[in-house]
């Protein structure tokens, strides 16, 4: 759009004169090309701004009502009301708990992780293409699909887990510890199979990044006789710091979101309840609609909020191409 | 350029036009599809069969009504997702968005009041109404009324029983000819080394169990049925809720609902039962039809008491058939309910579902003596005389989540958590706390 918004070398040959001062006045041509631009993409960004602006002004609107979808009479405006009454909810924190320990465990891990495999990627060779595959199976599996295999797998009646843990720790450990029965080890559960899910696009992101570096200046570095943590850390880390951010914020920003594995591992027993499953569960189950847009409000101010704090952080503009 | 256009013009309108026959073809389609037989959908619970009309489920019912109808309807039916919180879910969405297929439902009775309550339910014809109260257990009509009216179909009514093993009960020298108490149990399953199954997942099963202990007590979860969000009065913080606590608390604490106690539910517990690691079980009367092998040594009971001097509150379960209001074909949906709720569909589809009858008079048709042998559906109907329905409330939904969540896990369950769960779903209720 910019291109063909601003007047460039081309576009002014064609005997346009050129303005004094000030904005540059558009030639036809110029004109004409942001017309059929505006032409073109306008219906697309109309129907844009309606599927994701409508929604979110609505969201909002419906916040500060309390409504029951099964008793539309009673529904009264209450202002911000329900805004206090989740922040003040200690179910609200005790869910806010629960999501911030999953990101930051998961996202931890998976970053170290997932560099190491993005690493070996990209100095491996011969069988590339095959390991990059075999890297992305566990992400092309559905979530709720991986969900239950964990829940199986770590289950008393049907999971293998304890089976291998006894059989390790030689009788240590018991055969039937109940993964599911407390919120800690209910959370290890739910952040492995978070972990095993997304850790291959994590490591695909960072080998995007990776491939970014500039051989050239690892090669300097060596010659200038830095060790191999040196290159790491002050040529390799910085020269893919675009790629790092992106794989950091879509993976937050995706952790916070987190549903389907606690959903169907506890049902948000056991202190389990991430934010997400609070938004469903009071629109969905208990169809209030007035509660559950302000925690949705929110949940969506939080996913701003660490976006900004990432981008700000991290000293990337993204538009900008990235250096 | 110039010319390709004409050509491009002429592909979308072939496009257009194809799309609009489709809609038109599509909504042909949705009504009376072969020359004025109305088709009327019913949106069923899993069962037997599910959408499969040979197995004797509510696809079967649906078969045999169209047919019997004359032609003038034809049952359609929609599965429902699994359990009964999602069978809600989808129910109330179709419900609320005013979808005119809502024509006939299969509705778990705790949820008959709300559905009432927000007016997504048809009135039911007062020339029908004599049909649908005759003959039926008395637990089957409480469920289907709201605000003194009947407002829905009583289909089938559940009772949970206590099953157990012969052998094993009179290794643990339990008379099982007289009611037993849950302390009783608890001791039995103490001595024969056996586990007790039972269901307390974070569920609504786990109110069922919850509900019955409190009412075996004497007590009620729900003081004012009926009564608006801020005005309901609880009866959770009595002795009564304090004696159910205790059990729970003690069968966790002792192992005894087995190691993954907090994640059982009617199938997990059914499974303990049926591996032998559970010798008790209380779960619903389908039990006896799911146990595979040699059953000669399992009997089934009323539910066992919460207090010795006090009878037993068994849980009351099954389904009402509601019409929805926006249905376009009302009149005709209770034609079909009347049909599908008719003595000899009752009977029918109790033998061959397992899932119990709201008429009296199936209890002693042949065929469904034959799939409850040994007295067990006398037991069964003896028990729906004794039930207790959870508790009526447009809220119900709310109570049951906060009653789940402050039971869960059952390990920890103390004298505390009865007073502790009436206060939060009483602030849940009045918009002070989230559920």
């Amino acid at each position: 759009m910019s291109t063909i918004a601003e007047p460039t070398p081309e576009s002014t040959e064609t005997s346009a004169p050129l303005p004094k001062a000030g904005r540059p006045k558009l030639t036809d041509r110029a004109k004409g090309e942001r017309n059929l631009g505006w032409r073109l993409a306008g219906p697309a960004f109309i129907i844009m701004l309606l599927v994701t602006l409508y929604p979110i002004a609505y969201a909002i609107y419906l916040s500060l009502f309390s409504y029951r979808l099964t008793d539309p009479d009673a529904r009264r405006f209450v202002f911000l009301q329900n805004y206090v009454t989740s922040l003040t909810d200690p179910l609200f924190w005790q869910a806010f708990i629960t999501t911030f320990v999953i990101v930051v465990v998961t996202l931890v891990i998976e970053l170290v992780l997932g560099m190491a495999i993005a690493m070996l990627m990209n100095k491996i060779v011969i069988p590339r293409r095959t390991l990059r595959t075999i890297v992305l199976i566990p992400y092309a599996i559905i979530t709720v699909v991986s969900a239950f295999s964990w829940l199986f797998a770590a289950s008393v009646d049907t999971g293998f887990f304890n089976h291998w843990l006894h059989a390790f720790t030689f009788g240590g450990f018991p055969l039937d510890y109940d993964w599911f029965g407390g919120r800690w080890s209910s959370l290890t559960i739910i952040s492995l199979s978070e972990i095993w899910k997304t850790t291959p696009f994590m490591s695909l992101l960072l080998l995007a990044g990776l491939a970014q570096v500039d051989g050239a200046m690892e090669e300097a570095a060596k010659v200038d006789g830095a060790t191999w943590w040196q290159r790491f850390y002050k040529v390799i880390l910085p020269n893919m710091k675009a790629a790092l951010m992106v794989a950091v914020l879509f993976r937050t920003l995706d952790a916070v979101r987190i549903y389907d594995n606690p959903q169907v591992m506890t049902g948000g027993a056991n202190k389990t309840m991430t934010l997400s499953m609070l938004v469903s569960n009071e629109t969905i189950n208990r169809v209030e609609i007035g509660m559950g847009s302000a925690l949705a409000v929110i949940l969506f101010i939080i996913v701003l909020i660490i976006a900004a704090l990432f981008v700000r952080g991290f000293k990337v503009d993204l538009t900008g191409g990235g250096k | 350029m110039q010319k390709a256009a004409p050509r491009r013009r002429g592909t979308a309108l072939a496009l257009a036009a194809t799309m609009a026959a489709s809609l038109g073809l599509a909504a042909c389609g949705s009504d009376d599809s072969a020359g004025g037989k109305k088709t009327l959908t019913w949106y069923i619970n899993p069962d037997v069969g599910n959408a499969d009309a040979s197995k004797g489920g509510q696809a079967t019912l649906a078969k045999e009504c169209s047919a019997a109808s004359g032609g003038k309807y034809q049952i359609n039916v929609q599965l429902l997702p699994n359990s009964a919180s999602d069978q809600r879910i989808q129910l109330l969405r179709r419900l609320a968005a005013g979808d005119p297929s809502m024509d006939l439902m299969s509705i778990d009775p705790v949820f008959v009041a709300e559905f009432a309550q927000a007016g997504y339910l048809a009135p039911v014809p007062a020339s029908l109404e004599p049909q649908f109260k005759e003959d039926r257990v008395q637990s089957a009509v409480d469920a289907s009324t709201w605000k003194g009216k009947l407002v829905a179909v009583p289909f089938w009514s559940n009772t949970q029983l206590l099953w157990y093993r012969k052998s094993v009960a009179a290794k643990a020298g339990l008379d099982m000819t007289k009611p037993v108490t849950w302390d009783q149990l608890i001791a039995a399953a103490k001595t024969t080394k056996s586990d007790i199954g039972v269901q307390a997942a974070l569920y609504e099963g786990y109110v069922v169990w919850i509900n019955a202990l409190v009412a075996g007590a004497g007590g009620k979860i729900l003081e004012n049925p009926g009564a608006e969000g801020t005005d309901t009065k609880l009866g959770l913080d009595s002795p009564a809720g304090r004696d159910a606590a205790r059990i729970i608390s003690t069968i966790a604490k002792a192992g005894l609902g087995g190691p993954a106690m907090g994640g059982n539910q009617e199938t997990e517990s059914l499974d303990m039962f049926a591996g032998k690691k559970a010798n008790f079980l209380v779960n619903w009367p389908y039990t006896y039809g799911a146990l595979t092998g040699d059953k000669a040594d399992v009997a089934a009971t009323i539910y066992p008491r919460t207090v010795a001097d006090k009878d037993s509150a068994p849980p009351y379960g099954g389904i009402q058939i509601g019409v929805g209001s926006k249905s376009k074909n009302p009149t005709l949906a209770y034609q079909a309910a009347a049909c599908v709720t008719n003595q000899k569909s009752q009977a029918e589809y109790m033998a061959k579902s397992g899932n119990p009858a709201s008429r009296k008079a199936s209890y002693t048709d042949p065929a469904v003596l034959k799939a409850f042998p040994n007295g067990i559906a006398a037991t069964i109907s003896k028990s729906l005389d004794q039930a207790v329905p959870r508790p009526q409330s447009q809220y119900y939904g709310d109570i049951s989540t906060g009653l789940q969540q402050r039971f869960s896990p059952p390990g920890a369950v103390t004298q505390q958590t009865p007073k502790s769960a009436q206060k939060f779903i009483l602030d849940v209720l009045k918009g002070d706390a989230l559920l």
